[in-house]
């Protein structure tokens, strides 16, 4: 079946921070409000709408979908809910593309909202994504399990604490220049290396926050978006491979990938890569905004997208290559590590993704001469690798 | 309120929980397993088509694809893949400190996770050293057992 081009037209987010004042279907709807305001369009101009929504532990409700229909113009329209963990945003992003590419709509909405902080401890929640017979009961979380992979990655590479504390430190800074970034700043790799263990060698600095907040866009087809005539952000490839949910099967002599290395995004790319008719990612590609929640997360991605072999990432990181003016821009935005409201992260990283296309980020955090933008999300115990390779044409 | 704008001091939100309580079937292969665990043995299950032995044990191998019927004995000492220690307090985990590690026990070929004790954790990066990938541990069985993935535990050998 040919598949039919597919726009993304406007984006729309709210801040990140710890707490809103709004509701969850309230702050879904400012970011419909806002994707729609960018986009030209009103709800009435909208088919379909897919709900991006992770695990409904985080705001205490059973699928809370349910409890944003109206707010977010799903009544007496096609509704959908896309779950994939961490990876949901960019899930959701794939769900919208296949309304349209397939021929059934011309125009859709994507939409979500997270409160990661109403809960007391999302790290409760976390453990319980783990099988309950055999691993639950020993305390595993995400941040132990960014633990493994960076002690593999230590062990395998020779990857530093030094060389991840640094990625905190360019992720805050470009996080300054992102208005709705929850955390950012000026810090040094000291102060990353002198921030307190929560699982070691993960440091308080090397942890995404917990942050409420909303993501939208607006997709449409191309007939749609040449008559808006708008400079859109065409989605030129979608893919998304998924693993076990057990770590330890990615250890030990037979594994057949290393928890250390990000494989399953290397799948994941490599198809959506071949759709956008990349075949050198680091000379077509000039921005990356990556789901990594730990820093270790990213210098994997890095190594996993084809920038770099195995075990290079740090290293190189080290010397400029992955900061806004060097070899390929990732986080431009800060990124996971400086705001995560789980279940729009990965639509986050679509709308910061759009925005370098349209040339529309702010001063400082747009990239010159952006032609393709690879956008990610990664969820479960690291199981779910989806990609979103966004172009200019 | 102050002319009907909601001020600071009025920001209101609402205590709730969830407190579900869940009885999970254990299946055939969990039952096998834990009964060995209770006669102090760990079994694993092993692939008719490619040879795994795979622990956590399941019904059916991931990679093949195919239901798995033999078992085999695995030893109780193995090596560390990977570990952490956590220092600080989650809620409703463990009081800190504790380490965690998953092993590949000899004769397994997949790791299995579970907490390394009677290891000093005052020392956080010495404690690291101690329990570097490579390391070899032993299985540490409790004296009464139920049954349950919690009937052991690992410690470091030769210390």
């Amino acid at each position: 079946m040919t598949r039919r081009k597919v726009a993304i037209i406007g984006v729309g987010q709210t801040q990140y921070r710890s707490q809103h004042e709004a509701t969850l279907p309230e702050l879904a709807q400012q970011a419909a409000l806002a994707a729609l305001e960018d986009a030209d369009m009103t709800m009435e101009d909208i088919e379909a709408v897919v709900f991006s929504m992770g695990p409904s532990e985080f705001v205490g409700m059973n699928d809370p979908e349910k409890w944003c229909v109206g707010a977010v113009g799903g009544r007496n329209r096609p509704f959908m809910r896309i779950n994939t963990g961490g990876a949901t945003g960019t899930s959701a992003i794939h769900a919208g593309f296949y309304h349209i590419a397939s021929g059934i709509f011309d125009s859709v909405l994507v939409v979500g909202a997270d409160k990661v902080r109403e809960c007391k401890d999302s790290q409760q929640v976390l453990n319980t994504i783990w099988d309950p017979l055999y691993e639950r009961q020993f305390a595993l979380t995400t941040i132990t399990m960014a633990a493994f992979q960076a002690v593999r990655h230590i062990h395998l590479y020779g990857t530093t604490e030094e060389q991840m504390a640094l990625i905190a430190v360019r992720s805050w800074k470009n996080a300054l220049n992102n208005p709705v970034a929850h955390l950012k700043g000026r810090i040094t790799v000291e102060d990353v290396m002198k921030s307190p263990y929560l699982c070691w060698p993960i440091k308080k600095y090397e942890i995404c926050p917990s942050s409420a907040g909303g993501a939208a866009v607006v997709m449409v087809s191309e007939k749609k978006a040449r008559r808006m005539g708008c400079r859109p952000a065409w989605i030129k490839g979608c893919s998304e491979f998924a693993n076990t949910v057990f770590q330890g099967d990615q250890m030990g002599g037979r594994a057949e990938m290393d928890f250390a290395d990000s494989d399953i995004l290397a799948m994941a790319a490599k198809e959506a890569f071949h759709q956008a008719g990349i075949a050198n990612p680091l000379k077509d590609i000039q921005v990356a905004e990556l789901y990594a929640p730990f820093t270790i997360c990213e210098i994997s991605m890095v190594e996993a997208l084809g920038f770099c072999g195995k075990g290079e990432g740090g290293r190189l990181n080290e010397r400029g290559f992955f900061d806004i003016g060097g070899r390929i821009a990732v986080n431009p935005s800060g990124g996971t590590l400086c705001a995560n409201a789980i279940a729009v992260t990965g639509l986050a990283r679509v709308c910061d993704g759009a925005l370098q296309v349209m040339e529309k980020a702010t001063p400082g955090m747009q990239v010159e001469g952006v032609r393709n933008v690879v956008c990610h999300g990664e969820g479960g115990s690291f199981q779910f690798h989806a990609v979103v390779v966004l172009g200019a044409e | 309120m102050k002319n009907g704008v909601l001020m600071k001091s009025d920001a209101v939100s609402l205590r709730g929980g969830w407190n579900v309580e869940y009885n999970y079937a254990v299946g055939q292969v969990g039952q096998r397993f834990f009964q060995a665990l209770k006669q102090g043995m760990i079994i694993a299950p092993k692939c008719p088509a490619c040879g795994l032995v795979m622990l956590p044990p399941r019904a059916f191998c991931e990679r093949c694809f195919v239901p798995v019927k033999e078992w085999v004995k695995v030893a109780s000492a193995g090596t560390i893949q990977a570990f952490t220690i956590v220092p600080v307090k989650f809620e409703s985990l463990p009081d800190p400190p504790y380490a965690i590690a998953f092993v590949l026990l000899d004769g397994a070929d997949t790791a299995l996770v579970n907490f390394v004790k009677n290891i000093d954790l005052s020392d956080l990066k010495k404690a690291a050293e101690k329990m570097a990938i490579g390391t070899r541990v032993k299985v540490v069985f409790k004296k009464r057992r139920k049954g349950s993935i919690n009937d052991f535990h690992y410690e470091l050998l030769d210390i």
